[in-house]
């Protein structure tokens, strides 16, 4: 479904992705773990097109991706979770959500799973709190917004940074499941997570990053066995 | 004070100019981070714009109509072929470029128009007075107000009553975030900073018969545009309603009371808007 090759990005001067692979085929959730500043919110802004990379190639769907504009990749299918929420905040839930709604038509399979009123029935926090400006929320439920706002556009593919990033371990559990709910209505999932712990529960694979490069790619088993790679590029 | 109420309408007239230029300025700086400095410029090239169609016309309502449009379509060039360019190298680059403009644009009317104040003349009903409360009041100046109320009454209504409002509000907060979900962004700035364009245009044409026509018009109303949206809040265009009042009522009543200190009082009030309130009065915390 997506396949990121060898690519390279920068911010400026400092050059932050020295050369990046990974790939994800459809149905998948797929971790993508490491220490913190070693380039992981990088390497999905580079997929969305938000840093421009400046060598390689990503593919989705067997389209290139690198040179495109977020809007377009958006439209393509390709939903973002950015980390710390970033949700409206002058706008209330509700028009959050409709920012979520891409017009566009894609052709073809991806017929519009997520509505408004399924979206409310799995967070029925939000339909309580749908007039109140985003602001107003706790951490917890900007984190659903954001997620929801995202489902709203139908992607075939979800990048999600950091979802449980603040939370109090009960929302954890809850944005987990809500995780796991998202995948089982058939999106791909690339989630980029520091907590060990709560990735191991959901994902399928993992990827590990070093600074600026992969250095694990492997499933539960064999990450179980990596103890050398984890004790160097996790956080204990 | 018999002159009370004459100040007042006086002050609600220049608060109606000032909302048309900042209304533009500031949605622009809220959505796109640049402050431009050619707003005021353009609002000038609207002036002169108006003042030669209304010479070859006579016909104001036409000048009201047809000069907007063609500082939107200025604007819109500016936007997609200038600043776009220069937007990846930072704000510093885009203020230089539209302070650049700016200067060019106050040259290229000296050389067309000339260095000196133009007076604008319109006949028929707008010129005319009108009598009520006892005073005798130029309609100018309400049709001004009016003029303002219009356009802020429009504006409000898009923003919160149509989808087109969400997407440009969502923009203002964040919006590469915008960008991410779908929506056309780089289409959205060429839209708003020409939609800003033609609002000055706008002004322009109006101020032409309230304060003449002359090449220092843009520098002069920048300095009062820039106060009204620092003192209303970037961005905020309920900010700049309550702010232009602000610096109408107070540039108005410090003529008659202060007249050597009435720009001064401008400056005290935004100072002090800042020490209470940074963000402004409606502006976000950032
Ligand atoms: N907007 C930015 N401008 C400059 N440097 C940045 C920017 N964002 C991140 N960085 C730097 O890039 C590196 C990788 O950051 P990031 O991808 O956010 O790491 P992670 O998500 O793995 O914690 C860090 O050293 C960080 O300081
Ligand atoms: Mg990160």
């Amino acid at each position: 479904m997506i396949e990121v090759e060898d690519i390279h990005s920068h911010y400026g001067k400092s050059h932050i992705l020295h050369g990046v692979s990974l790939e994800l085929k459809e149905g998948e959730l797929v971790c993508l773990l490491g220490r913190n500043g070693v380039g992981k919110s990088t390497t999905l802004k580079s997929i969305m097109g938000m840093v421009r990379p400046t060598q390689g190639s990503i593919r989705f769907d067997g389209k290139e991706l690198v040179g495109s504009q977020p809007y377009q990749i958006a439209r393509l299918g390709v939903g973002y979770v950015p980390e710390d929420r970033r949700i409206f905040k002058s706008l209330t839930v509700h028009e959050n959500l409709m920012m979520g709604v891409q017009k566009t038509k894609r052709g073809g399979a991806s017929e519009r799973v997520w509505t408004i009123d399924k979206i409310y029935g799995l967070f029925p926090n939000l339909r309580e709190r749908r007039g109140n400006k985003g602001s107003h929320l706790s951490g917890g439920e900007q984190q659903m917004l954001t997620v929801a706002r995202t489902l709203m556009g139908n992607p075939k593919l979800i990048l999600i940074d950091e979802p449980t990033e603040g939370l109090a371990p009960l929302i954890v559990k809850d944005v987990l499941e809500m995780l796991a709910t998202v995948r089982k209505s058939g999106v791909t999932v690339l989630m980029v997570e520091q907590n060990f712990k709560a990735a191991i529960k959901v994902a399928d694979r993992f990827y590990i990053m070093g600074k600026g490069q992969m250095v694990f790619a492997g499933d539960m088993a064999a990450l179980l066995a990596a103890e050398d790679v984890r004790k160097n590029y996790l956080e204990v | 004070m018999s002159e009370v109420p004459v100040f007042f309408l006086h002050g609600l007239a220049y608060a109606g100019l000032l909302f048309l230029v900042s209304a533009g300025l500031t949605l622009v700086f809220g959505m796109m981070n640049v402050l431009n400095f050619a707003h005021a410029a353009m609002y000038m090239l609207g002036a002169y714009f108006s003042f030669t169609l209304l010479r070859a016309t006579g016909q104001f309502w036409l000048c009201l109509l047809v000069c907007p449009l063609f500082l939107f379509i200025i604007g819109a060039l500016v936007e997609r072929f200038l600043l776009r360019r220069v937007h990846t190298y930072g704000h510093l680059h885009e203020l230089l470029l539209t302070f650049g403009l700016a200067y060019i644009m106050t040259e290229l009317v000296k050389l067309i128009w000339g260095n000196f104040p133009l007076a604008v003349n319109i006949g028929g009903f707008l010129g005319q007075t009108v009598e009520f409360f006892g005073m005798i009041y130029p309609i100018y100046r309400i049709f001004i107000f009016g003029c303002a109320v219009i356009v802020g009454l429009s504006m409000a209504a898009i923003l919160y009553k149509t989808r087109l409002g969400i997407i440009l509000r969502a923009a203002v907060n964040d919006s590469e975030m915008v960008n991410a979900l779908g929506f056309d962004v780089p289409l959205v700035f060429t839209g708003v900073f020409a939609f800003g364009a033609a609002l000055s245009g706008l002004a322009g044409v109006i101020a032409g018969p309230l304060l003449t026509t002359y090449p220092g018009m843009a520098h002069e109303i920048l300095i009062d545009a820039f106060v009204v949206i620092v003192v209303g809040g970037f961005g905020s265009l309920g900010g700049a309603v309550v702010a232009s009042l602000l610096i109408g009522e107070l540039q108005s009543f410090g003529v008659l009371l202060f007249p050597k200190l009435s720009l001064a009082l401008v400056y005290l009030l935004m100072a002090a808007v800042l020490i209470i309130k940074p963000s402004g009065l409606f502006g976000e915390k950032q």
